[in-house]
């Protein structure tokens, strides 16, 4: 089938994007790289039925946090020195596996109840009744303008000169 | 065979585990930085395949992903926020070389 297809190009895609983030030695490559992980997850929110997340995935990565990666990793003159590992190499690959057997036999080995219900299209209506609407996320939502707040405040208070 | 909700899940899993393995073996903050927003998108693909299986009227995990989402992009601005506020201080990004608070 061709959602099959594409779901394997986009998983190849976003897995190959996200070592080289882990494995490229310029770290502007790397960035550049991650833009494209983003944009690979961004598909696989397509073929998830999940529009409205795929555009917010395109904007909110792939637009705003990699051009605010590229901008810091400009500012930064470490860009010559690449991005080499610590010490702690070794262990961290076997972490890394133990984590993701761990995660696959969790995954794999609990029965999940498949919903037979056809998904809904187009998603936006819908979520913005869940946000906005009566017995939905309404108090989440006014807690994250208030962090937003917080953030924008923070960073300036940061950044600012002495 | 076709895809399902596990070929979303063990596709989440690895790219989680790139992600972590980054960041834990990643001198430069900025890097590090970048491997948690590749532990944060697995996440999210998690989400949205659990809401398209399981959850496919309410939407609710795509409401996470919503949440999530905006919480990544506040993390990455106050983390990018201290790390050039810690580069202007000390001239260096590499987290072997920022101990000053080692007890």
């Amino acid at each position: 089938m061709a959602v099959d297809i594409v779901f394997w190009i986009l998983a190849i895609l976003s897995v190959a994007a996200a070592l080289t983030v882990v494995l490229q030695r310029n770290i502007f490559r790397a960035a550049l790289s991650l833009v494209l992980c983003f944009l690979a997850v961004a598909g696989l929110y397509v073929i998830l039925n999940a529009d409205f997340l795929a555009a917010v995935q395109v904007l909110i990565y792939a637009g705003g946090i990699g051009i605010l990666i590229v901008l810091a990793i400009m500012l930064t003159r470490d860009v010559q020195q690449g991005s080499p590992s610590n010490k702690l190499r070794i262990p961290a690959v076997i972490v890394a596996v133990l984590v993701f057997g761990v995660l696959t036999f969790a995954m794999v080995n609990t029965p999940w109840q498949i919903s037979t219900a056809a998904p809904t299209v187009p998603t936006t209506a819908t979520l913005a009744g869940r946000l906005l609407g009566e017995g939905g996320f309404i108090l989440t939502v006014e807690i994250t303008a208030t962090m937003l707040l917080a953030v924008v405040l923070g960073a300036v208070a940061l950044m600012r000169e002495k | 065979m076709a895809v399902g909700l596990n070929h979303y899940l063990i596709l989440a899993a690895v790219l989680f585990s790139i992600g972590l393995y980054g960041a834990l073996a990643k001198k430069n903050a900025i890097v590090i930085l970048m491997c948690i927003e590749i532990m944060l998108n697995a996440v999210n693909i998690t989400l949205a395949a659990f809401s398209l299986y399981i959850d496919p009227e309410l939407l609710t995990g795509q409401v996470f992903v919503i949440f999530t989402t905006v919480v990544a992009a506040a993390e990455v601005v106050i983390g990018l926020a201290i790390i050039m506020n810690i580069y202007r201080r000390r001239e260096t990004v590499e987290t072997d070389k920022i101990d000053l608070m080692k007890w």
